[in-house]
């Protein structure tokens, strides 16, 4: 391509689906109510771990309206995407309160709830184990029995027969002893937080019919329509190309709405109904202990450095708690450990990173995968290294900031475009915070107020073989649709995806056509929309794309402006000569082929088709962790200022910044929407979301009553900015970003707020009792 | 079947008049979503504790999932598609209010009903009347500056 300012790639473009949302014209997947469908409801369980008895479904048939009932034996398989641990419906026994038991189809939701209602279950309550530490140790009370024959679905997952260890990674890197040897100073903390949810607002919601020929029609409000289907085909014993799945746009998702659970309960209920068309939506309640979590996580973080302060050695137990079944949380214990150690340069690294199973709600990815968690837990530990050191904590991170010609815990090497310029994050972290020195200062009103910082960094854990794909066809006006399997969560992917066109093409934005429902009919395969990972893929995929349709349209030019291909440009919805422009032709009349004066036509049409592959990625040695988890680092600093009240406990967030290095900011406004919502959700979390479990393991707060949530009046005032250095194979240059405003908050949090009370709070989330606690604990 | 389950509702929904059979257990936000296809009417907790399900009566913001359908019975209800004054959905767009979208409707009509009963609300006064709206997505501020640019507009205009 030739060198020329970027018009559309860089700039502030509005959102694609902009107008549709404000004026409420979105649909979302339980927005569509046709006639005829049967509504489904599920009985979920009571208790977190319990034998099944019996199940009397027979006063169901009292309620007017009822079609049929479902129940575990009905379809006795077990599913899931990493270990097939989980039956759609419990058989035999319940893992977790909330898990469900029994569908009921009638012509009515409220049918449907009655009958659910007048389902009789007598269950025998079994010991429950209520934390990931309790797992670990209690080798008696056993959530999966029969662990040993359950078949493994993905290479580099290791569940240990006999124990409740759904996943082990391992990470051994350099000499250990020489490490501690080399330490003038050691550190060694425990860090605990419970599951928590995602709490998109739309609740997950499903339709599934299956059609007279035996194909299965699925609406769903998923992450990964692909995925859905590739999961279904297997389990259900279907063929991939029977089966079709679509998701309009998500009415948020962060993780959670990768999984698949909902569908299968729908098809399920569908085919008790002869096919008919079925509709399944979860409650809030449902939703939020009934679907998959957000992962808890016990840590022990032990650090060695030199007197000078640089880091020597590092090593990490992490009990992640997956709850009942292992479903994603199994990759998020590899991939909290894959980057243990954060940003920094440590050339001696332990990790044993355990995915236990409890009788807890299940977890699933969350925004970030793995590494708020980690995070969490290191930049606590850095920041408690800093203050044995006597050292500034930025600086603390600035001398061991990894760089380009370091490796990674698992060995990679890293280079200036696989990994992001951190020294120059936390630079600009430092002037866009106005951070001085870190020493709390005190307000008239006698409040305390600190900045805490935090650094990260992330790979996204992809399969090796991820994928996405663009088509591309033409309006007989030159307008350009574009079809990709990317699911629009709110994130703006469908927005960057049209930049990108916009720019290769030379285009007015206003003539690209984004379809915003994905179906796995019609539009190319893509894994999932997950991992930061859609710019970089689907973006590689438009550009693939575009360049494709470059070559058609010169193609077709040639003949018809009587030149070589080579002699000519696209642009502007002209196909030109590069060195006299006058020789043009409108794009759109070769679009549908060309027409000669005389009549005859060339050409055809003209459809562009494009793909992307992650290459070189590699399963970790399960011994070592040695291998290509990712390709590539995004790194960043944050930072939080609170002001906190010694007398009450109770504080304020003040501010909150992060400062990210994109590779390259392909929509600014959007990216800085990114990161405010990355760090707003980081912030509710680690301030407030947690469930809390009573002895029973029962969720005692599943509403948002109960569960705590940000809101309006509790924003900090969000500073954001980027650094800008290059991926060399991303889309104009651009690193992956969605994920990464949350990764970095919990920590930051803490620190600021650790110093203010002067007491170390290493448990989430942060309320003014779990202070007021530790304060007390200080004095006693 | 009992007939004493139903009752006969007589509304307007965004100017338009309605007369409906409901059960008496039927919310208003059922009835707006599945009677009168007023999809922008969202469900979010069906608790009253996420506001995604606001709309007017009568000009004041109410939680359509707290309300039976029988008590909009000779009143007005807006919901977003009958929303005229259009200042708040562009704001909202030009200053990246949203992203999923799923929480806008209930916003745009809680911040609405909010300028036009006080329209020189103060920042305190904005976070009383939004506390009631939850959003996942953006971090608050957005939609704050959003309201706020709407508001000078109004002065600008006045
Ligand atoms: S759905 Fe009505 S307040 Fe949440
Ligand atoms: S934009 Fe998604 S909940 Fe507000």
């Amino acid at each position: 391509m030739t060198e020329r300012p970027l018009s559309v790639v860089g700039h502030f473009v509005t959102r694609v689906d902009g107008y549709d949302k404000a004026y409420g014209r979105t649909k979302y997947t339980a927005d569509v109510s046709l006639p005829e469908t049967l509504h489904v409801q599920m009985l979920t369980s009571p208790y977190a771990h319990a034998k099944i008895n019996h199940i009397d479904t027979s006063r169901i048939w009292d309620v007017q309206g009822v079609r049929a009932v479902v129940t575990g034996n009905d379809f006795p398989i077990r599913v899931g995407p990493l270990v097939a641990d989980r039956m759609p419906l419990a058989v035999d026994k319940v893992r977790y309160y909330g898990e469900p038991v029994a569908l009921v189809i009638a012509n009515k939701p409220h049918q449907a709830k009655a009958a659910c209602n007048k389902i009789k279950v007598s269950y025998e309550q079994l010991p429950v184990i209520n934390s990931p530490q309790e797992a670990m140790q209690n080798e008696s009370v056993l959530i999966h029995e029969q662990l040993n024959d359950y078949k493994l679905q993905v290479e580099g997952i290791c569940a240990v027969p006999n124990t409740n260890i759904a996943n082990h990674t391992k990470i051994r890197k350099g000499d250990m002893e020489k490490g501690w040897k080399n330490s003038d100073k050691i550190v060694e903390a425990e860090f605990s937080f419970s599951p928590s949810d995602h709490a998109a607002l739309e609740t997950r919601a499903v339709r599934a019919e299956i059609l007279p020929d035996g194909r299965v029609m699925i609406y769903t409000s998923s992450q990964g329509p692909f995925y859905v289907k590739k999961l279904l085909s297997q389990f259900l014993k279907i063929d991939e190309g029977k089966i079709s799945v679509q998701t309009s746009m998500l009415g948020g998702a962060f993780g959670g709405k990768g999984c698949v659970q909902l569908e299968f309960l729908a098809y399920l209920a569908s085919k008790a109904v002869g096919g008919k068309m079925v509709r399944l939506v979860n409650s809030r309640e449902q939703d939020m202990v009934t679907s998959p979590v957000h992962i808890g996580l016990h840590a022990k973080v032990k650090l060695g450095a030199d007197s000078a302060g640089k880091l020597q050695a590092a090593s990490y137990e992490f009990l992640f708690d997956g709850g009942a079944y292992s479903d994603m949380g199994a990759g998020i214990s590899k991939a909290g450990a894959v980057d243990c150690t954060g940003p920094y340069k440590i050339d001696n690294v332990h990790c044993d990173s355990y995915c236990m199973y409890t009788n807890h709600p299940y977890a699933t990815s969350f925004r970030g995968f793995g590494h708020p968690e980690q995070a969490f837990a290191m930049e606590r530990t850095m920041d408690m290294l800093a203050k044995e050191l006597a050292m500034d904590p930025l600086e603390l991170r600035m001398i061991n900031a990894i760089k380009p010609g370091d490796t990674t815990p698992t060995q990679v090497h890293l280079n200036a475009s696989n990994l992001g310029d951190l020294p120059s994050c936390l630079r600009k972290l430092k002037t866009l915070t106005d951070y001085k020195e870190t020493k709390s200062k005190i307000t008239k009103e006698g409040k305390i107020r600190t900045i805490g910082i935090s650094a990260f960094w992330k790979t996204s854990s992809t399969p090796p073989n991820a994928t996405a794909g663009v088509i591309l066809t033409f309006n007989t006006d030159g307008s350009i649709n574009l079809n990709c399997g990317a699911v629009e969560l709110g994130q703006g992917s469908k927005t960057v995806l049209a930049q990108i066109l916009a720019e290769r093409l030379q285009m007015d934005m206003k003539k690209i056509n984004v379809t915003f429902e994905v179906s796995t009919e019609y539009d190319p395969h893509q894994w999932k929309t997950v991992a930061s990972s859609t710019t970089y893929l689907a973006g590689r995929a438009v550009l693939a794309a575009a360049d494709d349709i470059i070559r058609q349209l010169k193609q077709i030019g040639s003949v018809a402006l009587r030149c070589s291909p080579d002699d000519l440009n696209v642009g502007q919805r002209l196909i030109y000569l590069k060195d006299s422009p006058e020789y043009n032709m409108k794009i759109k009349d070769v679009v549908v082929a060309y027409k000669y004066p005389n009549g005859n036509s060339v050409g055809g049409l003209v459809i562009g088709k494009g793909s992307h592959v992650v290459r070189h990625l590699t399963p970790l040695d399960p011994h070592t962790g040695f291998g290509k988890p990712g390709p590539q680092w995004t790194v960043g600093a944050q930072a939080v200022e609170t002001e906190y009240d010694p007398k009450t406990h109770a504080y304020r967030i003040i501010k909150a910044a992060t400062v990210l290095d994109a590779g390259k900011v392909i929509n600014p406004a959007l990216a800085i929407g990114q990161m405010r919502g990355g760090m707003y959700l980081g912030l509710s979390w680690a301030s407030r979301e947690s469930f809390s479990f009573d002895e029973q393991a029962i969720v005692c707060n599943p509403s948002f009553r109960s569960y705590d949530v940000m809101r309006i009046q509790d924003h900090p005032d969000y500073l954001v900015d980027f650094v800008e250095t290059p991926l060399v194979d991303g889309p104009y240059g651009a690193r992956g970003i969605g994920e990464y405003g949350v990764i970095g908050m919990a920590g930051a949090l803490a620190n600021s707020l650790s110093q203010a009370s002067s007491c170390n709070i290493n448990q989430l989330p942060i309320i003014p009792e779990t202070i007021w606690k530790l304060t007390k604990g200080d004095k006693q | 079947m009992d007939k004493g389950y139903f009752n006969l509702v007589d509304f307007r929904a965004n100017g338009v008049p309605y007369q409906l059979f409901v059960r008496n257990a039927d919310t208003l936000l059922h009835i707006l979503r599945e009677e009168l296809g007023l999809m922008s009417v969202k469900p979010g907790c069906e608790n009253g504790d996420c506001g995604s399900c606001t709309v007017l009566m009568d000009n004041v913001p109410v939680n359509a999932c707290h309300m039976l359908a029988v008590e909009a019975d000779s009143h007005h209800i807006t919901t977003i598609e009958g929303l005229e004054d259009t200042k708040l959905q562009e704001a909202f767009i030009a200053n990246h209010a949203l992203q999923c979208g799923y929480c806008t409707p209930g916003f745009i009509l809680n911040a609405h009903a909010l300028l036009s009963h006080h329209p020189d609300a103060d920042e305190q006064k904005i976070n009383e009347w939004l506390e009631s709206n939850i959003c996942r997505c953006t971090g608050y501020q957005e939609i704050k500056e959003a309201i706020q640019t709407v508001q000078k507009e109004l002065e600008g205009n006045g």
